[in-house]
């Protein structure tokens, strides 16, 4: 079992970095999501093989899952929550005022382009 | 005692709600945040004169014991940083004010600010990874939202890049929590700081560079610093003001911290953190030299200067770490005030590009002072607190015997000062313009300029300040450095 979800957690990642690396930010979003699942199935597995469920009357407490790094999965769930519909609404602006979500180039990476292609020309006018 | 530990990062959380409850009223929310930022100020003057005196303190939130509650903690570093972080949140929240613009255009603002100054001062505060990994995502969240707050191309531009970095960096961070807890089975520094050192040598440089990845990309250093010079200067002055002094010295401590508790001295990663040093110096400096808006000249020197604190970090000396102590001090004062400044040069000349700037000098002679000051004390010229911080890194690392670096810190301040003479003499000097700028912008009320030339001119005087009182500044920073090389002190307070 723990096998099959650290493969998962693989599988995930290699899918969000792909999807990370390309230029539409709503592409990007799901890449970032898939990444965030793949570390969340990684910090439940950090607290080693599952057991049975913490905090149940009766039960021998050496056979409990870690609960603490469930707690930690619940808080990382609830902010990339947070974070991935910040990304939407940024998104749907970038929408708004530009008819795309594509991730533009840097304004200092655009200026040196434009000096690159000036510079040749004007030799060859010369 | 506990009281002190928990205010800074409760009273700005419940004064954002007040904030947002009286939005309609822009003078109440104004009124909130000063109040809150001056009361947290306070209780931060408090914490660290009892921290200094008594040495590092700590409570159990909700009285669980150390290793799995929460763990709030300040030793004198912590409480230095939690100070000047609160100085400079104040002194930008009064510039915000005054500036026409985000502040006033949004309801948003002050709510939002007051929980970025929760998530510093979290950040400052907390004693196990995973809560420090919380506040991070605290005062991004809050950070995201500041930036793009104008929702304009540009910004909307520069947010995507910003909040796409920051997101990944925050997906690694938690990706390390997951590795340090499988490997030692606790997050808490102060427990982690014994357990690291039981493990085997390979894990144990593995996680460390990890952190350093997760906190170098905060930190922006080398060669992870790409997002930083896109990013910053499109935002509204005060936010990048407050961005640019505090973010990512907040990412700098992380580093310093993570460094020093949880990594015992033998797998330090000290080489590796040399050299990434001299390269940030370097490729900031040089980045720093080719642009020709201040703002973007500005923020490619945060990253330069990044590089002397992790130059201090790297020495892992008592003398290495007081100088980065020191170092973040006085450039978190400095740098807000340039930045404040810039801001200052765009609403009188209404642009920040230095080849459309000439004259200022002539115009504002005031302003031009403001400028000189921080400046020349950011290039290390003897007088100012630069020359006080880049002494002490430059005789600590004579000290290591490591005088590559040494060399290369103090080349990189000699093109520092080149790069700070350009924006003097292209902005300031040269013929008084004749036509375009206005006698004063007749927008802004004369209230509106005393905020933010008082504001500015509060952080250039606190910044002579630093230079004045630099010899028992240096000290507390060696009483800081001290607890950073002997962790012990720390990990009894917080265990018990």
């Amino acid at each position: 079992m723990t096998t099959l979800l650290v493969l998962a957690a693989g599988v995930l990642f290699a899918c969000g970095t792909y999807l990370v690396l390309d230029r539409q930010l709503s592409r990007v979003l799901i890449g970032i999501g898939l990444m965030g699942h793949g570390v969340i199935v990684i910090l439940v597995l950090s607290g080693g093989d599952g057991g049975r469920p913490a905090f149940v009357e009766g039960e021998d407490v050496g056979g409990f899952a870690d609960p603490l790094p469930q707690a930690f999965a619940l808080t990382a769930i609830v902010i990339t929550f947070g974070v991935i519909a910040f990304l939407l609404a940024l998104a749907y602006r970038s929408w708004r005022v530009t008819d795309d979500d594509e991730v533009e180039d840097d304004v200092e990476d655009r200026r040196i382009v434009r000096e690159a292609h000036r510079q040749p020309t004007k030799g060859s006018e010369r | 005692m506990s009281a002190l530990l928990a205010l800074p990062i409760l009273l700005p959380l419940a004064a954002a709600a007040l904030a947002i409850s009286v939005g309609r009223w822009r003078n109440a929310q104004r009124v909130v945040s000063v109040v809150t930022l001056v009361m947290t100020t306070i209780t931060s003057v408090l914490l660290l004169v009892e921290v200094d005196r008594g040495g590092a303190t700590s409570v159990q939130v909700g009285a669980w014991r150390a290793p799995l509650g929460i763990t709030l903690v300040a030793d004198r570093l912590a409480a230095i940083m939690l100070l000047v972080a609160m100085l400079m949140l104040l002194a930008v929240l009064v510039f915000a004010i005054g500036q026409p613009g985000a502040e006033d255009r949004h309801v948003g603002f002050h709510p939002v600010y007051l929980i970025l100054a929760a998530g510093i001062a979290g950040a400052f505060l907390t004693g196990d990874l995973f809560n420090l990994f919380v506040s991070f995502e605290v005062l991004l969240m809050a950070s995201f939202v500041l930036i793009t707050l104008g929702g304009r191309r540009d910004q909307v531009r520069a947010g995507m890049t910003y909040v796409v970095i920051s997101v990944l960096a925050s997906t690694l961070f938690l990706l390390a929590l997951a590795y340090v807890y499988a490997a030692t089975g606790t997050v808490n520094m102060a427990d982690l700081s014994s357990k690291v050192g039981e493990l085997p040598a390979g894990v144990r440089s593995g996680l460390a560079v990890l952190l350093i990845v997760v906190f170098g990309i905060k930190a922006a250093i080398f060669p992870l610093f790409s997002w930083l010079p896109d990013s910053y200067p499109t935002a509204p002055t005060a936010v990048t003001a407050v961005f640019a002094g505090l973010l990512t010295k907040v990412g700098v401590y992380a580093m310093i911290r993570s460094q020093t508790l949880l990594f015992p001295p033998d797998t330090q990663p000290g080489e590796l953190l040399l050299v990434v040093a001299g390269l940030t110096m370097v490729v900031g400096v040089f980045g720093a030299v080719t642009q020709n808006d201040v703002k973007r000249i500005l923020s490619f020197h945060i990253v330069s200067q990044i590089g002397y604190m992790v130059m201090g970090l790297a020495l892992f000396t008592l003398a290495g770490l007081a100088g980065a102590v020191f170092y973040v001090i006085h450039h978190i004062v400095v740098k807000t005030a340039l930045f404040l400044v810039a801001g200052l040069i765009e609403v009188r000349a209404g642009t920040g590009q230095l080849a459309r700037l000439s004259g200022l000098a002539r115009l504002e002679p005031l302003l031009a002072v403001l400028f000189l000051v921080p400046a020349l004390s950011l290039a290390g010229i003897p007088p100012f607190s630069g020359f006080v911080a880049k002494l002490a890194l430059v005789e600590a690392g004579l000290g290591a015997e490591r005088y590559v670096v040494v060399a290369v810190s103090l080349a990189v301040s000699l093109l520092t000062l080149f790069s700070m003479t350009k924006i003097w003499s292209n902005a300031f000097w040269g013929a008084r313009p004749e036509e375009d700028l206005p006698v004063a912008s007749p927008q802004i009320g004369a209230g509106r300029h005393a905020l933010m030339a008082g504001s500015t001119g509060a952080l250039v005087v606190l910044s002579i300040g630093v230079a004045l009182f630099a010899g028992s500044l240096y000290e507390l920073s060696e009483r800081a450095a001290a607890d950073l090389i002997d962790p012990s002190a720390y990990v009894e307070e917080v265990l018990g």
